[in-house]
């Protein structure tokens, strides 16, 4: 198949379709608009629904209502819309329901702006809405990488009965680069025999978050405890550019780990060593591969559009046994490669890495 | 002997977690009722609100799904379109409905969704121990209305069926009661009505329910009753509202 010159909005709403996903519900909000746009011109063609919700509550109850009929459902939206959304995800996650919630994020908090920004992790990894649950979320740098990314979103929500978010960034969204489609093999997912399909034949299914009865909803919470630690001895996926050798590793995600991919590649032409981790799954976090690093390194540096969300994360990895600095820029604002290594050069203590890191700075 | 009534085999034979009095009992019946004679149990997919209701697959045999307050018009819409031939229906109270949910009613009647509605109206929110509904009668006294509800600081009932009768999205709209036998009876013909509605593809419908509670009312069960038929439709009149098979 022929690349494709795409936006990675418009990459993830047709690699959602090659996914085989056919009931998509949205409502507008910048910077993800693209996305809706397409599937308003997609989902017919592939015999798909596109509905337009009045709200993006109604967006994710109707996607709420696809899952639990037992078809492959996505939506999305930008930063105030996925606040909104986080009544249904709750439901989701209680209900065990299956979907894929893609969140290109603006800057925040409240109205914020339209430009990219990070700021949104806290409420997509850490539950985000009422009650203990998680939403596994996947965070891709690169256009391609946001298709890769739907496919393995859809099996994984299938997989584990559990919403699955996409995060990006208005950059990741709005960007153009190729793109090519494929279908991956078919996983072994396991068939949907809980979804409402009417009870012919068969004992009735019923789909609920709702344990009246004293101690089944801690019963209940222990099981979907013991899911979550599954997903995460199973599911952790990362990049890792130049650890091995390096004296600084920096941590980042999405549009910020491509700008720390800059500061890797020109750290390789001299003795300062700079190596990266991008996280690609933010939930589960890859604490493993951190906790290894922090035990060789001189620090480590995280790098995101937010004042510091990851970073926390990054350090409950380390405990202490390296220090963890962090760099942040907020409401739109986009760090540079020049900045991060300027970063670099006040956290590492040693005068002569700091001449060797002053060189880098120069390097194109 | 021949059996001339018994229990619909679609409704579980289970202790009612309902109060004594209380409205929800009858219409679950009453919907059983229909899935049986129309054999359709393996074709019917329902929809449980948030409150008294929540609880509504305890009773039904059928497959059935939760939704959040006042979202049942947007889960059902998303089950209806993975299974456009299936009937689905939504049960819903007048908080649910008309107070969080009014959004998504209204948008779901405006685009016609092929789903029946079945709106319970007792005038008050029974869950939560009896405060104001947006279809509390003016005077009447609630846990947040210890005074009455007055129009000026409270706002006036919203009469449902009339305000969505306005949207060309829908077919059937009537309102019924339970006060008494016959009025039961038109309640299960209304019910059907709804169905027939959907299984013809004729779209949107909605039947509202006039139901007791007399628990938060402060009344007895056979005062429940007369304050439907004296004062509760006076202010919600009974009665088809639209009719697709009708010419207006």
């Amino acid at each position: 198949m022929m690349k494709q010159l795409l936006t990675g909005n418009e990459a993830a709403a047709e690699a959602a379709i090659v996914a085989g996903c056919r009931f998509y519900y949205g409502y507008p909000i910048t910077p993800q608009n693209e996305l809706i746009n397409y599937m308003s011109i997609r989902m017919p063609q592939v015999g798909g629904t596109f509905i337009q919700a009045e709200s993006e509550i109604a967006a994710i109850s109707m996607v709420h209502g696809s899952a639990a009929a037992g078809g492959r459902a996505m939506t999305s939206s930008s930063s105030p819309g996925i606040s909104l959304k986080q009544e249904g995800i709750s439901y989701l996650a209680g209900s065990e329901l299956p979907c894929v919630i893609v969140n290109i994020q603006r800057g925040g908090p409240g109205l914020g702006d339209i430009s990219a920004s990070q700021a949104d992790y806290f409420q997509a990894v850490k539950g985000g809405g009422h009650g203990d649950y998680h939403t596994i979320v996947l965070a891709p740098s690169s256009v391609q990488e946001m298709a890769d990314l739907v496919y393995d979103a859809f099996d994984l929500a299938d997989k584990y009965r559990n919403p699955v978010m996409i995060l990006g960034d208005a950059q990741i969204g709005q960007l153009m680069e190729p793109v090519e489609f494929y279908k991956k093999p078919k996983k072994n997912i396991s068939p949907k025999n809980w979804a409402l399909t009417g009870a012919e034949g068969r004992k009735r299914n019923i789909v609920k978050s709702f344990y009246p009865v004293k101690g089944q909803l801690e019963e209940f919470n222990a099981y979907l405890q013991k899911k979550y630690k599954t997903i995460e001895e199973h599911e952790v996926r990362y990049e890792a550019v130049n650890i091995h050798k390096a004296d600084v590793v920096l941590v980042a995600y999405g549009t910020s780990a491509r700008i720390c991919k800059e500061v890797v590649r020109k750290s390789r032409r001299l003795e300062f060593k700079v190596g990266l981790v991008r996280p690609i799954t933010l939930w589960p976090f890859p604490k493993e591969i951190i906790r290894k690093i922090s035990e060789r390194v001189q620090c480590i540096l995280t790098v995101e559009m937010s004042a510091g969300q990851m970073v926390e994360d990054v350090r409950l990895a380390v405990e202490g046994r390296c220090p963890v600095h962090f760099y942040g820029r907020t409401g739109g604002g986009v760090p540079t490669s020049s900045e991060v290594i300027k970063k670099i050069v006040e956290v590492v203590p040693n005068s002569r890495a700091a001449n060797t890191l002053l060189q880098l700075a120069e390097v194109k | 002997m021949q059996s001339i009534y018994e229990r619909p085999k679609t409704f579980i034979d289970t202790a009612t977690h309902f109060c004594p009095g209380c409205g929800h009992g009858i219409v679950l019946r009453l919907i059983a009722e229909i899935i049986d004679a129309w054999g359709i149990r393996g074709k019917t997919i329902g929809l449980a609100p948030v409150g008294c209701a929540v609880l509504a697959y305890n009773y039904l045999d059928i497959d059935m799904c939760e939704a959040a307050h006042g979202r049942p018009p947007a889960v059902a819409t998303g089950i209806k379109r993975v299974h456009p031939d299936h009937i689905v229906f939504a049960y819903q109270g007048d908080g649910d409905l008309a107070a969080i949910g009014t959004a998504e009613i209204i948008h779901a009647a405006n685009r016609g969704e092929n789903i029946t509605f079945i709106f319970v109206n007792n005038a008050i929110y029974g869950m939560t121990n009896g405060q104001m509904a947006p279809t509390t009668l003016l005077g009447q006294k609630t846990a947040t209305t210890p005074s009455g509800r007055d129009a000026i600081n409270y706002g006036n009932p919203i009469r449902v069926c009339e305000l969505l009768s306005v949207l060309d999205g829908t077919s059937y709209l009537e309102r019924v009661c339970l006060s008494t036998p016959e009025n039961v009876r038109k309640t299960k013909k209304a019910i059907e009505k709804g169905f027939k509605t959907q299984r013809e593809k004729k779209g949107f419908s909605l039947i509202e329910i006039l139901s007791p509670c007399p628990i938060y009312w402060r009344m007895d069960a056979n005062e429940a009753m007369r304050y439907i038929d004296e004062e509760m439709s006076g202010t919600f009149p009974l009665g088809v509202v639209k009719d697709w098979e009708r010419k207006n």
